[in-house]
């Protein structure tokens, strides 16, 4: 099953507004890509982050979101700037 | 601004939060027990294992009442894996499953159904509680903590202590200087898990149950990849919630992603038949705080507690942490109610919170354990050696072919030998059972 059909089956409370920013794209372009490979593109397990090799930066799809809070942890750099989602939105499992 | 000030808040509203809540409303406390998720569990994934007696510690014989527990837990499975074998461990004894006073040792849960029942005998008892509400930050006075900043308009509340229960990563934690350093990532797993739907009766037949009764199964070895960790499945009533868990610094180091490991795992020949025909319901993801006793925030400070997994009260090895937070939860309640008894809310009276925790297993447990998360994050080729040498030594053994059986022993030897020298191996056994003594 791919990753998108999973996705497909969740069910969000979507903000207008980004809960995620990435405060310093040079340090994912450069430092994180030379020596990390940029791990949030791999362990984010919603697939949050994803490389954009045109643009030279890391594109956030944060409506994706699953709050699991790993990148809080996992980013090398810590320049992933993740906050809470507003009350009553983001994810909202019905199983969990 | 509304200038009410209740004797307690208490910040999330899975097991420890509710808990706490209980314990304090039942006492006659006023109580405030905030959610940010739309109803309690809402954002709360856990692989499935509740603990009976620590919910029965807060709601006596909640098992007469409407409790939606999936699956009573009467058998319980270790397996350690390769690529495509199993090596089975199990214990089975249904009528041992219950206390002697009837309360289910063991339980499967779905959390987000769960825990909004557990919080609602929080409102039950009398507290009040907000979903929908994120606290964002804690209200000082001079050096106490006297209530929380929440994310609504006019959104401040106040109260005598404020009990942290805001979940891994906690923000409130560090804002109320409980932490001082983020978590480090070899202190956190990721899990990853879905909930399969199948029809009772093929879940009964499957796993060999009667209707109400349940299965765990914890897989180790290859399902994580060279990665430490471990898989799970357990039963529900009308569904499987299959998952794997590792460490976060090891997915950073392997660049692995944890879906395509979930995939793996679901497809190992010893998994894939007891998934056919089931119809993936949901997928789930949340981080699992590891790090143990070492990488514990304080407990306690003037005006606060703090417990669950915003605490890293967790028991990897054993998959606890329900039961943990719990307990804590319920301890945290009490001390509270001591401390409005004495009148004294600052830390020197909260203090007791860490006292009781030290004389029950919450603490104990985690002392015990205390070095095996450095352990876990420093040898994962442990979990890959090891599964191999087990497997391969007891596919020798049942192999029929001719082979007098000391000749087998004696191939067995030498094949371990060979991956690993007896200094190897003593140093190892040594690690592990410094680790888990």
């Amino acid at each position: 099953m791919r990753l998108e059909e999973k996705l497909y089956l969740l069910r969000w409370k979507h903000d207008r507004q980004s809960h995620i920013a990435i405060t310093d794209p040079a340090t994912c372009r450069d430092r994180c890509g030379k020596t990390w490979g940029r791990p949030c593109t791999t362990f984010c397990p919603a697939r949050v982050y994803e490389w954009d090799p045109a643009e030279g930066r890391i594109v956030v799809y944060y409506e994706n979101c699953v709050e699991c809070t790993t990148c809080l942890v996992g980013c090398p750099y810590r320049v992933i700037d993740w906050r809470l989602p507003r009350g009553g939105f983001g994810i909202q499992y019905r199983y969990g | 601004m509304s200038t009410e000030k209740f004797d307690a808040i208490v910040v999330g509203a899975g097991p420890a939060g509710a808990a706490a809540a209980i314990t304090m409303a039942q006492a006659g406390l006023s109580v405030v027990l905030l959610e940010r998720g739309e109803y309690p569990g809402a954002k709360n994934v856990m692989g499935g294992v509740m603990y009976g007696r620590m919910v029965a510690d807060v709601v006596p014989e909640f098992w007469k009442l409407d409790a939606p527990l999936e699956r009573v837990v009467v058998e319980e499975r270790v397996w350690i894996t390769t690529e495509e074998g199993v090596v089975s461990l199990g214990y089975r004894n249904p009528r041992q499953a219950y206390h002697p006073d009837g309360c289910p040792n063991a339980f499967t849960v779905l959390r987000a159904r769960w825990d909004r029942w557990f919080a609602a005998r929080a409102e039950e008892a009398g507290a009040i509680l907000v979903p929908q509400t994120v606290a964002e930050d804690v209200i000082w006075q001079d050096d106490r903590i006297v209530g929380v900043r929440t994310g609504r308009e006019e959104g401040d509340l106040y109260a005598d202590v404020v009990v942290i229960a805001d979940g891994v990563n906690s923000f409130l934690a560090q804002r109320a200087r409980l932490r001082d350093h983020p978590v480090a990532p070899h202190h956190l797993a990721l899990a990853v898990k879905e909930v399969i739907g199948l029809p009772p009766e093929i879940i009964e037949s499957r796993f060999n149950l009667e209707p109400g009764q349940g299965v765990t199964i914890e897989l180790y070895g290859a399902v994580t990849d060279g990665m430490s960790g471990y898989g799970f499945l357990y039963t529900n009533r009308d569904s499987l919630s299959v998952g794997v868990g590792v460490l976060v610094s090891h997915l950073m180091r392997t660049r692995r992603t944890p879906y395509e490991l979930l995939e793996r795992l679901k497809q190992h020949p010893a998994v894939r038949p007891l998934l056919t025909g089931g119809e993936v319901l949901e997928y789930a993801a949340h981080a699992i705080p590891e790090g143990g006793y070492e990488a514990m925030p304080r407990l306690f400070g003037n005006g606060v507690l703090i417990a669950g997994d915003a605490a890293m009260m967790v028991n990897g090895l054993h998959r606890e942490g329900s039961n943990l937070a719990m307990a804590a939860g319920r301890l945290a309640g009490e001390t509270v109610i001591e401390a409005k008894r004495r009148g004294d809310f600052s830390a020197r009276t909260l203090a007791l919170y860490e006292a009781k925790l030290r004389e029950s297993f919450v603490l104990q447990d985690l002392v015990k354990y205390r070095h095996l998360p450095e352990l876990a994050d420093r040898r994962p080729d442990l979990f890959r050696i090891y599964p191999h040498l087990v497997h391969d030594a007891v596919h020798e053994m049942l192999t029929v072919d001719g082979l007098p059986k000391r000749a087998k022993q004696r191939r067995i030897w030498q094949e371990i030998t060979r991956r690993r020298r007896p200094l190897q191996l003593l140093r190892d056994l040594y690690e592990i059972w410094r680790a888990v003594r």
